[in-house]
């Protein structure tokens, strides 16, 4: 079995500071960071737990960035290291609003930061579906998980739910259909 | 002293009723400025739009700018740490249950659920982000000419990008930040919102 990777506080701190600097938008808009920096640069997780924690974070209190910073954080060094992710994550947030608000007025409303972000935007979109595409092929390995992934994907579109009720019945789901599996090789 | 209490106290009860990510924080807030007299609901309109357009968890900068125009830079600070202080708790309490169930059959289970229903919800945020940043449904819906629905320059840059991200051999590793960083500039360049 391969060696867990161990990662240094500062190291921590540091790696969630520049993933809050790099997303733009809501937790979401975070994955194609983390893919990048935790699971391929430093392999502190794998692409299945990111997803774990998200499932989790959609349904806990708080913000799901941070919420994913804590758990990854926590795998890594402990509780020590939950509470330092999160503060790396939050840092950039902090020292970027306080200079905007105390500085500059109307900063949303200057056509160069108005134009800048819808250019983002798009990137978003763009850098979006590539992540969905990588967790696609590690989370759907056959008929059963691609109908949760449609039924979820549809009902999220069009239903005015709370993730929360998606995220109990995709679990119960999971357990149901293992059983019905497990069900069909005893018989 | 009492009002830095205050202000935690308050951050750290929207950090724990506020479940789904950042944009559930602001019904809290809506509430939570005119019982306070901290800020009015038009400067959290403000703040919103800033939010939006800086970097960071929307939730965090939402908490930090209030915070700010409150009580400074300890008021940013104070309330950012409230807001985040129930989820770390929570979640480092999650995390340990998880791993001393991590074996359990059920948990194994209810996990290959979960995975295509998180992938599921991402892909549905995403395509809210391709209505707002790529298409014009306001407009469409005005002049009912279907040319109007889409925003061509961004779709060229999306396409662009996708070439770029996905199947050219030498772009696609780089790092994100530099996609994010070169759509900015386009943006300015071609002025995206029209502004």
């Amino acid at each position: 079995m391969e060696a867990e990777k161990r990662a240094g506080l500062w190291e921590l701190f540091f790696t969630f500071a520049k993933i809050g600097a790099l997303t733009f938008g809501g937790g979401y808009a975070m994955l194609p960071m983390l893919q990048r920096e935790v699971v391929e640069r430093k392999g502190w997780s794998t692409e299945a737990e990111l997803m774990d924690y998200y499932a989790i974070g959609q349904c806990t209190p708080g913000v799901i960035a941070v919420n994913t910073a804590t758990f990854v954080g926590q795998k890594t060094r402990g509780d020590l290291g939950g509470v330092v992710a999160t503060l790396g994550v939050v840092f950039p947030s902090l020292v970027i609003i306080v200079i905007i608000a105390g500085l500059i007025h109307n900063f949303a409303e200057l056509a160069v930061v108005k134009n800048a972000f819808a250019g983002v935007r798009v990137c978003v979109c763009v850098l979006i579906f590539n992540a969905v595409v990588k967790l696609f092929k590690s989370a759907v390995t056959g008929p059963a998980t691609a109908g949760i992934f449609l039924l979820v994907l549809l009902g999220s579109l069009f239903l005015d739910w709370s993730p929360v009720a998606f995220v109990l019945i995709a679990a119960m789901l999971g357990i149901l259909l293992q059983n019905i599996k497990e069900r069909g090789k005893r018989a | 002293m009492m009002f830095y209490v205050q202000l935690f106290y308050e951050f750290f009860k929207v950090g724990l009723f506020a479940i789904g990510g950042g944009l559930a924080t602001y019904p809290f807030l809506h509430e939570l400025g005119p019982r306070t007299g901290w800020f009015t609901v038009e400067e959290l309109a403000d703040m919103l739009a800033v939010s939006e357009s800086t970097p960071g968890p929307l939730g965090v900068n939402m908490a930090s700018y209030v915070g700010f125009s409150t009580g400074g830079v300890p008021g940013a600070v104070i309330a950012t740490l409230g807001l985040v202080t129930p989820s770390i708790i929570i979640i480092l309490i999650i995390a340990r249950v998880l791993r001393a169930f991590r074996e359990n059959r059920l948990v194994d289970a209810a996990f290959s659920g979960l995975r295509p229903a998180s992938t599921g919800m991402i892909a549905a945020a995403g395509i809210g982000v391709v209505e707002l940043a790529l298409l014009n449904p306001e407009l469409w819906r005005q002049t009912g000419r279907l040319a109007d629905l889409f925003q061509w320059k961004a779709i060229l840059l999306a396409a662009a990008l996708l070439v770029l991200t996905r199947w050219v051999k030498w772009t696609k590793k780089l790092h994100p930040v530099i996609f994010i960083a070169a759509s900015a500039a386009v943006g300015i360049a071609f002025s995206f919102a029209g502004a």
